[in-house]
């Protein structure tokens, strides 16, 4: 019985090896994902990233991911096991990661690595985002036009420049509408938490907004704008399905092409450090259709997303003013320059609330 | 027939010992009906989680790692339990410890300031810590508030607390606002054991924690107290016990124990204060402090134990694309049978008979 035990054990651990020297012949590519896969949103967008370039380049290569992998001390050793693994090249993708995947870059030179939203670099780290602000501005748009009290409700996740640029933008847009727009502003502290969001949806409907908008990454506050019958947008990926009568549009991220791009030039040998940061002329992100909406609206947003497109039109124009009636310094010449966006740390004139940490 | 659970006249030492066993057998057992129903090959998946890790000096060192902050908040844990006094809000004093620290890295960084400036990080923490858990504690003694509602929501406060300084004062001027504070300085750094791994002097420090409760709890008057304060208050109290004092002195321990743990984390393995540096350790560390069964060199394999199931669950999802949640759905069984196991301590299973007369009253 133990003689043919140990054999079964063998064969086992034997089969295991082989199928190991097999997929050696193949790239591994390893993702970190923030949320589990099934979150509707941010990780869920990244694994369809990832089922896409599975589809363009699954001869070639083999993918692993591990998912709900918090930002915190763990990070680091779930990283590293990736690299332990044989994985060649590493998307990380959330902000949080951005220490840990420097410190594993580091003592790992050969291993290639993309941290998403990030700014720090290694020549063997690169860093990708997306210029979400310009679908802020459209939704900006959208939401003055759409709404009847003049209340806007906003979810946050994080006070980080990002989503502060995507506060001001909205603002900026909103502000060209109706010059009175309110906006009532919820830091949930967190990036998924299906509660929270709709507690959150639920106390921004109790103020008074009828447009609400968030930067988590649930679909809870759609469902619960659905439920009172109020309106929304979704964040990340498509929630029409969530709030069919709700949904205006929703900022999509659209990661695949980004991450083909980058695994053929990891196939190529030519994977350079780089940092993209790619907006509505590039894939990295897109709009869902402009629902439940009159078609005068729609033509304002789609207008409004072909003039960005185009470069007509920056979100952050100048002049701008500050919450505190200054102007802002406009480093772009025209329009706020990309270090003042992606370190943005201030709310524009208009918004009646208090930055955290201010 | 019946099949019922009859109390025992006394405990049973056998299946104390035993029941542990039983407990991780049930489980595994459990998880190849799982593993295979994922259509996973069981014996490669046990592997993957149970084997694998202990392979390498790598991962060896991960659990090591992952283990330390467990083992360090469960044993002081376990004195408060040990003493009737119950703690639940190590999380808070962790945070609190991390805190107090960090405050000493911050006001010193950049400048050149010596060796001194790691020793002071981890005393101010753990004073911090034992301050922090002294206020449930004497809420407790003077005004009777339930210290496991105070201590749990103090947890709250240290957690916005943190968060506030990381967000206000102490973020890091060049990090784009990010709510985090600035690289710590090489002198505010626990030192690793190993050049290139993560294993570091934290991990010495558990073990020396482990060893000093032992002696505490087996060798000492004081760990006579506080075991008889627990067990049999009365009996406590003729003996000349103060249940009130020792309430104080174990949420104190318990306190700095965690408030070290939390700084040897931050000045460790993260590197920075940070919102969100502890996943919950002060609360798994409960869980570790009963399936160690209060008894430190218990706590310690608990610790090592539970951080295997980490170690073990991640590659289980690298190796074997098994997902994330099973890992939980396997602490979950573990728990479960751990603490199903241990009613047969008290109880034991018997068979019944239906017996006429017995319920003839009934009617």
């Amino acid at each position: 019985m133990r003689k043919s035990l140990l054999a079964l054990a063998a064969t086992l651990l034997l089969a295991g090896s082989i199928g190991a020297a097999s997929a050696a012949d193949k790239l591994k590519v390893g993702f970190i994902y923030l949320g589990p896969i099934g979150d509707l949103g941010w990780t869920y967008q990244h694994d369809l990233a990832r089922q896409a370039l599975v589809k363009e380049l699954g001869d070639k290569i083999e993918t692993t991911y591990l998912e709900n992998v918090p930002e915190g001390p763990d990070a680091e050793r779930s990283i590293e096991q990736l690299v332990r693994a044989g994985n060649k090249l590493i998307f990380t993708t959330s902000f949080g990661y951005m220490d840990p995947t420097l410190k594993v870059a580091k003592k790992y030179p050969n291993v290639h690595f993309e941290h998403a939203t990030g700014y720090k670099r290694n020549p063997n780290m690169s860093t990708y985002s997306a210029r979400w602000y310009q679908g802020r501005y459209i939704q900006g748009l959208i939401a003055a036009k759409m709404s009847k009290s003049g209340v806007l409700g906003y979810i946050g996740s994080f006070p980080i420049p990002e989503v502060v640029s995507g506060i001001n933008a909205t603002m900026l847009a909103a502000q060209t509408i109706n010059p009175n727009i309110k906006v009532k502003i919820i830091w949930a502290n967190t990036w998924f938490d299906p509660g929270k969001e709709a507690d959150a949806a639920k106390a921004l409907i109790d103020q008074g907004a009828d447009v609400i908008m968030q930067h988590t990454d649930s679909p809870a506050a759609m469902q619960i704008a659905s439920e009172r019958g109020k309106l929304a947008f979704g964040q990340d990926s498509e929630m029409i399905k969530f709030g069919p009568k709700t949904q205006l549009t929703s900022i999509l991220d659209t990661w695949g092409s980004y991450y083909i791009e980058r695994v053929k030039a990891e196939l190529a040998g030519t994977w350079k450090s780089e940092d993209s940061w790619g907006g509505l002329d590039s894939h990295m992100f897109a709009m869902a259709p402009y629902t439940n909406m009159p078609d005068e609206v729609k033509k304002l947003a789609e207008d409004a997303q072909a003039a960005i497109t185009a470069g007509k039109l920056h979100p952050f124009k100048c002049p701008i003013v500050g919450q505190d009636g200054k102007p802002v310094e406009c480093k772009g010449g025209e329009h706020l320059d990309d270090g003042q966006i992606l370190g943005m740390n201030f709310y524009v004139k208009g918004i009646d609330d208090k930055l955290p940490g201010k | 027939m019946q099949l019922v659970l009859e109390k025992r006249a006394e405990r049973s030492g056998t299946i104390a010992l035993v029941s542990p066993l039983i407990a991780i057998g049930l489980t595994i057992a459990t998880m190849v009906i799982l593993f295979a129903i994922l259509g996973k090959n069981p014996l490669l998946a046990l592997h993957a989680y149970f084997i694998a890790p202990l392979t390498d000096g790598y991962s060896l060192q991960e659990i090591a790692v992952k283990a330390t902050p467990l083992v360090m908040i469960a044993i002081g844990l376990s004195l408060c339990y040990l003493a009737n006094a119950w703690n639940i809000g190590a999380e808070g004093q962790f945070l609190i410890g991390a805190v107090a620290g960090s405050w000493i890295a911050v006001r010193t960084q950049g400048t050149d300031a010596g060796a001194w400036v790691l020793p002071v990080m981890l005393v101010l923490a753990a004073a911090a810590g034992a301050l922090y858990a002294l206020i449930p504690a004497i809420c407790k003694v003077k005004f009777g508030a339930s210290e496991i509602l105070t201590s749990l929501m103090l947890v709250y406060v240290a957690d916005l607390f943190l968060d506030y300084l990381v967000r206000g004062p102490w973020r890091d001027p060049h990090g784009f606002n990010f709510p985090t504070t600035a690289e710590f300085d090489p002198v505010a750094t626990v030192p690793l054991l190993i050049e290139g791994g993560r294993l570091h002097f934290g991990s010495i420090l558990a073990l020396l924690v482990v060893a000093a409760a032992a002696i505490l709890l087996g060798r000492t008057i004081k760990g006579f107290e506080i075991r008889v304060v627990g067990a049999a208050p009365r009996a406590a109290r003729f003996g000349g016990f103060k249940a009130d004092r020792l309430i104080i002195l174990t949420f104190a321990v318990s306190g700095a124990l965690a408030g070290l743990a939390g700084i040897i984390e931050v000045a460790g393995p993260v590197g920075h204060l940070q919102p969100g540096i502890s996943p919950g350790y002060g609360f798994t560390a409960i869980i570790v402090a009963f399936l160690g069964r209060l008894n430190p060199l218990g706590i310690l394999i608990a610790g090592l134990f539970l951080a295997l199931t980490f170690i073990g669950g991640e590659q289980a999802q690298i190796t074997m694309k098994i997902p994330l949640d099973v890992t939980k759905v396997f602490q979950g069984i573990l728990l479960f049978y751990v603490l199903a196991c241990d009613s047969l301590i008290l109880y034991r299973f018997k068979l019944v008979f239906p017996n006429r007369q017995v319920t003839s009253g009934a009617g």
